[in-house]
């Protein structure tokens, strides 16, 4: 509407519309200033703060500012750290990849087979997705137990008469645990990508002859990769310093960077050093989600 | 509006005659068997969902100190423990304190930014919305320590303040999400309207624009309450000896014979969680639509 008015003006009232348009933009920034101004002093700020004492000593209870590498040296020459980062990468990625699959069809339900009430499945889905998080972990770790709802059900049904101990403390139970836990956050974006595919494009491929499932694999799943692309971002980046469900049902073989940086500011009272780890598990995870959208745009561009 | 567009696109797309009905009834339900299957794997799907969480209520009711099958007998007796538990009720009223003043001012920043995002015409606008949308992806515990860091070098006395930062920068940008979508949802003439008809900004904002954004508000302010009350990490870092509710449950959950009183608190929060959340949705997504069809 606005860009038609600006085309049937004449000069003058242009040059009006133009100095009109620039004081609109400054009372657009002037509201948006004060949640910019918590944005910067609670995230852009702090962010400094950790980065300057990542390269910060920790000498027993004193900080010594004196600039060093120390930290950063000190990741590199303990195995133990760049195994668990590599663990959490890893352990992230299986969650990104049960949940998305898990998630896929039951988006494609609600998007393709759902005719009413499609907003109540969204309700429905969402609905855990805020109720506290730390409770739900806790639930699983109640429900995984080796005297837990599992394995006592099955044990009183007379299927097992011993306890399963696979349950609890392991990867496993932290990948089961995440997957339940960020489901909502991949189901929806998946859900909003299907939504918009035009329905006739895949009448077009199924009247020219291809059957329902080739439709799908060429059509539905190649139109709907952004939305299973801004799935497992949303997924991965904030799981992998993830620290309450390791902590919870990980066990020591489930243990994840998240733990290791907090034990930094807990027993070990190292801060620069949970600092510098912090860093380098941001840039890992940068540079595997760098990684990740190249392949797409690379396959993309083979494909089409 | 996805529920309007399919169906404006359903018109417009099929109306041509009964061929292509057909041709849609057999894509949308491919030989008949296609609908039943993914029905059931979504009712599958939900009873994945909501089952962790149902096993606290069942548990909270079950008289025996262990989280085991079978069930014993029904009891009352751990909620009865609650109410004499100082802690709980000292983090309660914490959390309390927290969540109102966060919801509170979450949604006045959000009113804003999405009055700016959506009305006016700015330069680097998609950037500023990511700017203000990364606490949504940046693991909280590298904002909880990273807001540590900054308070104890700045010489801040961790307390209620600090913990209420942490969560106002988690809870603008679901704030901004909910509003934006209400201020889209209606016509910005009626806003010029009221201009041309001699009120000022204020008075337009007033009478106007916050009547019509009312659910959006009432949405934003109990959603970002949920999120605040129920939020760990950020207060575990923040709080000092201030505990919130959800870290007095971490406290709680090192000890073995207090299992069944943090499921009774654990099922009264959830229960109340989601009827709070639902509540929001029904606000949000109710209300009657004011754009124009058509455009």
């Amino acid at each position: 509407m606005n860009a038609a008015r600006t085309a049937s003006g004449s000069g003058p009232r242009w040059r009006v519309r133009a100095w009109f348009m620039r004081s609109e933009s400054g009372r657009g920034y002037a509201l948006l200033s004060p949640t910019l101004v918590v944005v910067v002093l609670g995230l852009l700020f702090p962010m400094l703060i950790l980065t300057t004492m990542s390269f910060w000593k920790q000498e027993y209870v004193d900080l010594v500012r004196t600039f060093t590498t120390e930290n950063y040296a000190a990741f590199f020459d303990k195995r133990i750290y760049s195994l668990i980062l590599y663990r959490s990468i890893r352990i992230s990625a299986l969650v990104t990849l049960v949940t998305i699959v898990l998630a896929y069809p039951l988006a494609y339900y609600i998007a393709f087979h759902v005719k009413k009430n499609k907003m109540m499945w969204i309700v429905l889905v969402t609905i855990p997705f805020w109720t506290s998080y730390l409770l739900r972990v806790f639930a699983w770790k109640v429900i995984l137990g080796y005297n837990g709802v599992v394995n006592s059900g099955l044990i009183s049904l007379g299927i097992i008469s011993e306890p399963l101990e696979f349950l609890l403390y392991n990867p496993t139970a932290v990948v089961i645990t995440l997957a339940h836990a960020w489901a909502a956050v991949a189901i929806l974006p998946i859900y909003v990508s299907l939504e918009k595919i035009d329905r006739s494009l895949i009448e077009a491929a199924r009247d020219l002859g291809e059957s329902a499932f080739m439709t799908f694999v060429r059509v539905t799943l190649p139109l709907s990769l952004p939305g299973v692309i801004a799935a497992s971002l949303l997924v991965f980046i904030p799981t992998v310093g993830d620290y309450v469900t390791p902590a919870l049902v990980g066990g020591t073989r489930g243990i994840m960077m998240g733990n290791i940086i907090q034990s930094m500011f807990g027993k070990a009272l190292n801060w620069p050093l949970g600092a510098a780890l912090s860093i380098i598990s941001m840039l890992t995870v940068t540079l595997a989600v760098c990684v990740l959208l190249g392949a797409t745009r690379w396959y993309r561009k083979k494909v089409g | 509006m996805s529920d309007r567009r399919a169906s404006t696109n359903a018109t417009g797309g099929y109306a041509a005659g009964e061929r292509d009905d057909a041709v849609v009834r057999r894509v949308r339900c491919p030989r008949g068997l296609g609908l039943n299957g993914f029905g059931i794997y979504a009712v599958a799907y939900l009873v994945f969902l909501y089952l962790p969480v149902a096993v606290l209520p069942v548990f909270s009711f079950n008289d025996s100190q262990y989280v085991t099958f079978p069930l014993k007998g029904f009891t009352f007796k751990w909620y009865e423990a609650l109410a004499d538990s100082h802690g709980l009720l000292n983090g309660f009223w914490n959390s309390v304190k927290v969540a109102v003043s966060v919801s509170i001012l979450s949604t006045i920043l959000g009113v804003f930014a999405a009055k700016a995002v959506t009305r006016y015409r700015m330069r680097g606008r998609g950037g500023l919305l990511g700017f203000i949308m990364v606490p949504l992806v940046i693991p909280e515990i590298i904002l909880g320590i990273s807001l540590l860091m900054t308070f104890s070098l700045g010489g801040v006395k961790l307390s209620l303040v600090t913990v209420g930062i942490g969560h106002l920068l988690l809870c603008v940008p679901f704030s901004m999400l909910v509003l934006i979508s209400r201020m889209e949802g209606f016509d910005p003439s009626m806003e010029e309207a009221a201009r041309d008809l001699g009120e000022n900004a204020w008075g337009t904002f007033r009478r106007v624009t916050l009547p019509i954004i009312f659910p959006g508000v009432v949405a934003s302010l109990l959603l970002t309450f949920t999120i605040s009350f129920d939020e760990f990490v950020l207060a575990f870092f923040l709080c000092g000896t201030d505990a919130t509710l959800p870290v007095h449950i971490w406290s709680q959950l090192r000890f073995p014979e207090r299992l069944p009183s943090v499921l009774s608190l654990g099922a009264i929060i959830v229960v109340a969680s989601t009827i709070v959340v639902f509540a929001a949705e029904l606000i949000r997504r109710g209300g009657v639509q004011l754009k124009p069809s058509g455009l």
